[in-house]
């Protein structure tokens, strides 16, 4: 191999691609805050009695698991022109794993034990104080380490952000090399900032995995 | 869910006739199934306030049932409920009809009773005080510091008020159920359902949970009704004692009867077989 690596430029291109980190940053909190809480309003929904709730839910749940996620962003950005691209992104992004999200809470849910509810039940819990003090607590907690590995896995999606013209990190990159020709660099750069933030964070969901006991 | 036993059986159930004074359980032609399988076949018997009735009886042959259909953990097929003079399985529809009762009607009298699980039950994500006062803050309304006293007092009464903080999972299968049992009693139930509360714990924890139920037999005027296969602590605690079999009571009476000189066949071979 005789490329020529050139030292320079990875110190030339680090405060650009800091930059386009802090949006891939904002892009998973935000994304991962949104798919926290409509994944579990949609949870809540599929458990509704009534067919009319929960046909509908299911469909688009469904509709949204089967399709890609880049096609989901360039779709949105087609339809709502006069959006902020990054707006449409943390939107699709977190409508997209609300999706998978609204699955690990159902089980969540599913895994708190019928004598919970039973208990709730013999001490005339009303329903949204049972749903409040004692089973969505349970859920989340059986749900946590689940939750965290979605949002890592969101994180390592966010390039395609660039797609709707979101300057995130590896946009940055790209631009970069662009201007520069040094393409290896800025790229090899954008990886292990980003293996530089993911593995930490799954070590952490690890060891909260453990503590929790699963 | 709950089925319509009005619209199957025709003529309405006699809730006059049983609304008997004194009585504060009543089960009328009570029948639960489970698809074809009868559970409770025409079930009827009554229990008076203040009175400790046991249900004995071979494994899965309803026990059970009646307390989860009292708690309204489960729906009768058919038949009335009375609890109070009033109906659990009803409640006036128009022009004096009535209706299968609906949730809110359910829970204003499921106030009235409490329930210790065979499982415990506790809240895991809550301490032993946050368990017992709960209901009292949230659903009576009680002030926090009223509540914490009441559980306080009870937590005395079963003798764990040092785990207090403590979480359930730090405590053993025994103090587990004396939480329930202190639990059930903040909500100052009129009755008190005991499904087989000793079943799931290890022989040496039983009679730590057997003593404080001793004890409030004996010092409350609540009413227990319980279901239980520890002979001894039936007899000790029972002002009566009722053989059920194949869904239905087969022999009622004394403790000092039923134990000593029952009258049915199948009763004599049951205790033969469990004493």
């Amino acid at each position: 191999m005789n490329y020529n690596w050139d030292w320079a430029s990875v110190g030339d291109s680090l405060p650009l691609l800091w930059e386009g980190f802090k949006t891939t940053l904002l892009a998973t909190v935000l994304g991962t805050l949104v798919a926290a809480v409509l994944g579990l309003i949609v949870a809540m929904a599929g458990r509704a009695p009534s067919r009319l709730v929960t046909v509908p839910v299911r469909a688009v749940t469904e509709f949204v698991r089967s399709t890609p996620l880049l096609v989901q962003l360039a779709g949105a950005y087609a339809v709502f022109n006069t959006v902020e691209p990054l707006t449409i992104g943390i939107t699709v992004l977190g409508i997209h794993y609300a999706s998978y999200l609204s699955e690990v809470y159902r089980a969540g849910i599913d895994a708190v034990p019928k004598g919970q509810w039973e208990a709730c039940r013999a001490l005339s819990m009303s329903p949204r104080r049972t749903w409040q003090a004692v089973i969505l607590p349970q859920a989340v907690r059986n749900v946590l380490p689940a939750l965290g590995n979605y949002a890592i896995s969101m994180f390592k999606e966010t390039p395609f952000l660039a797609v709707i013209t979101v300057s995130e990190m590896v946009a940055e990159a790209r631009e970069y090399g662009a201007t520069h020709f040094v393409y290896a660099e800025t790229f090899t750069l954008a990886g292990l900032i980003f293996l530089a933030a993911s593995y930490p964070t799954s070590l952490l969901m690890r060891k909260l995995e453990k503590r929790l006991g699963h | 869910m709950a089925t319509d036993p009005l619209q199957k059986t025709g003529p309405e159930p006699s809730v006059a006739d049983t609304a008997a004074p004194g009585h504060l359980v009543v089960f009328d032609q009570v029948v639960k199934r489970y698809g074809d399988h009868v559970v409770l076949d025409h079930l009827g018997f009554t229990v008076d306030r203040g009175q400790h009735v046991t249900l004995i009886g071979p494994s899965g042959s309803g026990k059970t049932t009646i307390l989860r259909l009292l708690m309204t953990l489960e729906q009768v097929s058919d038949g009335v409920i009375m609890v109070d003079g009033q109906s659990l399985t009803h409640m006036p529809g128009p022009n004096g009809s009535l209706r299968p009762a609906n949730e809110k009607h359910q829970r204003e009298i499921r106030k009235k009773i409490g329930m210790v699980f065979q499982q415990f039950n506790l809240f895991p994500n809550m301490n032993v005080l946050q368990n017992i006062t709960e209901a009292p803050v949230n659903v009576l309304g009680l002030d926090r510091a009223e509540a914490e006293e009441r559980a306080r007092d009870l937590l005395q009464l079963v003798g764990l008020e040092e785990k207090a903080t403590a979480h359930p999972t730090q405590l053993s299968g025994g103090q587990q159920q004396r939480v329930a049992i202190a639990r059930a009693l903040a909500m100052r139930p009129e009755i008190l359902l005991l499904d087989e509360v000793t079943s799931a714990l290890d022989p040496e924890l039983v009679h730590g949970v057997l003593d404080v139920l001793r004890d409030i037999a004996h010092t409350t005027d609540i009413t227990l009704l319980c279901v239980t296969h520890e002979m001894n602590f039936a007899r000790d605690i029972s002002d009566r004692v009722m053989m059920f079999d194949k869904g239905k009571v087969i022999e009622s009476g004394t403790p000092e009867k039923i134990f000593g000189d029952p009258d049915h066949e199948r009763t004599r071979e049951f205790l033969g077989a469990v004493l």
